[in-house]
């Protein structure tokens, strides 16, 4: 099954879109939170909203999960190690409020299981990808959060 | 009879989605201390299992009915818990909760989302006036903004 999630503040039919016209030929069941959009996308299984017990069980149940490139949907697939396929929203397109997606998707091409589609183009390819590889937990944390956690520790320490 | 003198809580705040999931990831910095935890998504807290919790309302800028809205149920909050210090990793809800901590004197600190790599969220650059400590997860937007840079959750 694949999941397709775009969060919950803002819909974004660009991508909900490409994956109902991918449907057919997948072969596979495809699961979209899409957000409060209007749409109509006979293919897909869709779930305006998920609550979080529900939206865990999804992600869980899916072999591969396309969102946009949020921040949260990264941490999600490596919290349950699935591989994950953003496409970043864009601002020419007014699918949000900034660019910053596409800043994200840059600094996150290349992290262990996260795959990004620049286009919707390039979702087909990635999806019929056999084997694609997965987002994973580090067992040790880099020394970059450990040192954003330390951090924060001693500044709660300091207020006694 | 008294009660024991309880130990002052921090209070950590986090908008559901990507803010909240960045907070869960700083949990090691909580261990030690008895944590509150607000969110704007009912059955988030016990998702991740952290508890004690309460929903707040969410807000944003452009619906100022929402920001008084939500700014009651936060204050209503901080009132009670009085906490040492509040911790937050966005948004608007966050910065809320902080600007209430100032009230009742605890330590602020504002982590902007790591999603925020060109420039700091609108909400972080007002949390310079409440925050005693903000921290952007990129060493370049931490330069630009007078902010502290410690690390990154990705």
């Amino acid at each position: 099954m694949i999941f397709a999630t775009v969060g919950t503040q803002l819909p974004f039919p660009r991508l909900i879109d490409a994956l109902e016209a991918l449907a057919p030929e997948l072969g596979e069941a495809v699961i979209a939170q899409t957000g409060l959009a209007a749409g109509s996308w006979p293919h897909l299984d869709v779930r305006p909203r998920l609550a979080p017990k529900d939206f865990a069980a999804i992600f869980e149940a899916a072999r591969v999960v396309v969102s946009h490139a949020g921040v949260g949907s990264i941490l999600s697939a490596r919290r349950y190690r699935k591989p994950l396929i953003v496409m970043p929203r864009r601002l020419a397109l007014g699918e949000h409020r900034n660019d910053h997606q596409m800043a994200t998707a840059r600094h996150v091409e290349g992290l262990h299981g996260v795959h990004v589609a620049w286009e919707a183009e390039e979702l087909r390819e990635l999806l019929r990808r056999p084997g694609l590889e997965a987002a994973a937990e580090k067992t040790d944390l880099s020394p970059s959060h450990s040192a954003l956690i330390q951090r924060v520790q001693a500044f709660i320490r300091e207020a006694g | 009879m008294k009660t024991p003198p309880r130990r002052k809580p921090v209070l950590a705040v986090a908008s559901a989605g990507g803010h909240w999931q960045q907070l869960q990831r700083l949990r090691g910095a909580l261990d030690a201390e008895e944590v509150f935890f607000l969110t704007t998504l009912p059955g988030l807290p016990e998702e991740f299992g952290a508890l004690p919790a309460a929903i707040v309302p969410d807000c944003n800028q452009s619906r100022p009915v929402s920001v008084i809205r939500s700014a009651v149920v936060i204050f209503g909050h901080v009132l009670r818990l009085r906490p040492k210090v509040v911790v937050t990793t966005g948004a608007l809800p966050g910065l809320i909760a902080l600007a209430a901590g100032r009230v009742v004197g605890a330590r602020g600190i504002w982590i902007d989302s790591v999603a925020n790599a060109e420039r700091m969220s609108a909400s972080g650059r007002m949390a310079r006036h409440v925050a005693h400590l903000r921290l952007s997860q990129w060493e370049h937007v931490a330069r630009e903004t007078q902010a502290d840079y410690a690390g990154s959750v990705l």
